[in-house]
């Protein structure tokens, strides 16, 4: 059987602090396939955002460090790869959007330079050729005539048409696979529908595979075919997206289903997790979700939990999976 | 961008105005009468009064003042009370060697300055930022003429790569030129050095922190391109305005490094009309440096505009 396009496998990382080395990423563990979509997902501290930019090389060389763990891309190991060959692959073969598209291009330069620019890092050729394709990009993107708007400066463009521009810069050299961290959490409701809409045809015009990176579950419904939840640095479970909707296998899940905002109407009120991640450092012993669960015993108290393999093909970080009937949202 | 640039220039009519009512002030306010001065110390009486007259000290201050006004807008300065050289000559001769100078301490700013300030912005808080900020704060506090001094007794004396003092005209070689300028040009503008360093440590740190700096790293750039390209065109702006503000600080230390060096410039000539109250050429003097500052600040704005692309919309 041959390996997905990006394994993820048993990734640790930790950060300095003035305390010492902390844990963030505890063997994180996933794959995604040629052309499939991938949803990331999890709250604010989850480990979601550490682990794409450690899949880009892209943490800090100094405050962190990765301590175990596999990352490859098409059979190439990534982790300790060196620096130059890392730089020359992204942008190249893996690229990323962010999700401030306020601030995420250079507001000095006009924005076709700056697709060029990276055109050009890889691809090679001359200015014009560059210049060429970086309108070309931004017309497969929908913006509007793109041969004069290539030489607007970004804060002449909206959000949504940034967050465009953004998305063109990193299919500009068709890469395999694109991390999206949250591209659409800072646009308008009707533009994220747009921006997803986009890279939905992007992914089945080009067969580019995408991480999709999000606290929404809505938005991974929408998008994605799996989805991998991760609570407090680690996976807790990973699942078909029909599935997890129908039937989680982790009390995470299942909470997270409920605060979905679209069950509001049909509840009253918008359920909320109590509690919140607990920070680097101080996880608490046992199941590190216990202390928030709804259907915590005493042995989560105390022991750790491994990922299990479940019958349908996803993974569980629950001790009780066997003997819990989770709630979906179907 | 054309239209930010005409408004620009269009600011400096007023002031250029404000300029000439503070440098014809100066002539009101200047204590010691200049007739006196030039009439010499043992004139009589009545040839004081025929020297104020023929300056034309004795008409009321409006008619002064738009006289000298008038004539300054056709390029006519007036001329020295002592050695009758017209000011606009005087000045003009002079200015090749302060330009030179000028130029010669900015470029030697430059050479220390980015490489010091872009290695203390990454990285901050080692052993290299630290010598950067030393270096900062020491630079600033060192007297020109003492460095001067220094630099003549080290690389002119017990190493003789460079002349001590004076001046070779670039007509008389670039070589020449240029190796003249050396000790003047690092004398002065170790200070600036030390300025820019500390801006340019500061706002490229700062712009380093940013999200387009990780998207251009997320694309692939190498690490040379996305700190000299999309770092240093963003931390530009701070850095250029001190440059701008430097050229005052340039202009008012180049009195003291043409003195140590034995310079033929403005800041030399400024110091002896000052000595013998000449105040044609002090008012000359002064109208030029103000030009000199008006126009730096001018590139310096039209920079803005060139550098953040936002500006040129307001």
């Amino acid at each position: 059987m041959s390996e997905p396009l990006l394994v993820v496998e048993d990734l640790s990382v930790e950060f300095a602090t003035d305390t010492g080395w902390v844990q963030v990423l505890d063997g994180v563990t996933f794959g995604v396939d040629r052309g499939e979509t991938v949803g990331l997902v999890g709250e604010s501290g989850s480990g979601k955002t550490v682990t794409s930019l450690s899949i880009l090389g892209l943490l800090p060389p100094e405050g962190s460090r990765v301590t175990a763990g596999s990352i490859r891309l098409d059979g190439v190991e990534l982790v300790g790869m060196p620096k130059r060959r890392l730089e020359a692959m992204r942008g190249d073969e893996i690229s990323m959007i962010f999700q401030e598209p306020m601030t995420s291009l250079d507001p000095a330069f006009r924005v076709g330079d700056q697709i060029a620019e990276v055109v050009r890092r890889h691809r090679g050729g001359s200015r014009r050729e560059a210049w060429k394709r970086a309108v070309e990009v931004l017309e497969t993107v929908g913006i509007a005539n793109a041969g004069s708007r290539a030489r607007s400066y970004p804060h002449e463009f909206s959000g949504g048409m940034r967050q465009r521009v953004m998305i063109a810069m990193a299919l500009s050299c068709e890469p395999k696979l694109i991390i999206a961290d949250e591209p659409t959490t800072a646009l308008d409701v009707t533009i994220q529908a747009q921006v997803l809409d986009l890279l939905r045809s992007m992914r089945d015009e080009f067969g580019t595979a995408v991480v999709f990176v999000t606290h929404d579950l809505g938005v991974v419904a929408d998008i994605c075919d799996r989805a991998v939840v991760m609570y407090a640095g680690q996976v807790v479970e990973r699942s078909e997206i029909d599935a997890l909707y129908a039937t989680p296998h982790h009390p995470y899940t299942e909470a997270l289903l409920s605060a979905m905002p679209q069950l509001v109407a049909r509840t009253g009120r918008l359920a909320t997790i109590p509690g919140s991640t607990p920070p680097a450092g101080s996880m608490p012993a046992g199941c590190r979700f216990h202390p928030r669960c709804g259907h915590v015993r005493d042995r989560c108290r105390d022991t750790l939990v491994a990922e299990r393999r479940l019958d349908g093909g996803g993974t569980s970080r629950c001790l009780r999976v066997s003997d819990l009937v989770l709630k979906g949202s179907a | 961008m054309l239209r930010y640039t005409v408004r620009r220039i269009l600011m400096i009519i007023p002031l250029l105005f404000l300029v000439s009512l503070g440098v014809f002030a100066l002539v009101l306010l200047i204590p010691g009468d200049p007739a006196i001065t030039i009439a010499g110390e043992n004139a009589t009486e009545a040839q004081i009064d025929a020297t104020r007259e023929r300056l034309g000290l004795n008409d009321p201050v409006l008619v002064q003042y738009a006289s000298w006004a008038g004539n300054a807008l056709t390029g006519d300065l007036g001329s020295s009370l002592f050695s009758n050289e017209s000011v606009v000559g005087a000045i003009g001769g002079r200015f090749p060697v302060t330009l030179s100078l000028t130029v010669a301490a900015m470029v030697a700013a430059l050479l220390i300055a980015v490489p010091a300030g872009i290695t203390a912005a990454l990285r901050r808080g080692r052993w290299q930022d630290r010598g950067a900020t030393l270096f900062a704060s020491v630079g600033i506090s060192l007297p020109n003429f003492w460095v001067g001094i220094l630099l003549i007794m080290a690389f002119a004396l017990a190493f003789p790569i460079f002349p001590a003092v004076g001046y070779t005209p670039l007509s008389d070689g670039v070589g020449p030129w240029v190796l003249g300028l050396v000790l003047p040009g690092i004398t002065l503008g170790t200070a600036v050095a030390a300025e820019i360093t500390r801006q340019l440590r500061g706002s490229l740190s700062d712009t380093l922190q940013q999200d387009f700096i990780r998207t251009a790293r997320a694309n692939g750039l190498t690490a040379r391109a996305v700190i000299a390209k999309h770092g240093l065109k963003n931390a530009a702006v701070p850095v250029v305005t001190v440059m701008g503000f430097q050229i005052g600080f340039l202009l008012g230390g180049s009195v003291i490094v043409e003195r140590v060096f034995g310079l033929p410039g403005l800041g030399d000539l400024a110091i002896r009309a000052v000595l013998q109250r000449d105040i044609p050429m002090i008012q000359g003097i002064v109208v030029v440096s103000a030009l000199i500052v008006m126009l730096v600040n001018l590139v310096v704005d039209l920079s803005y505009g060139w550098l953040n692309p936002k500006v040129r919309q307001a």
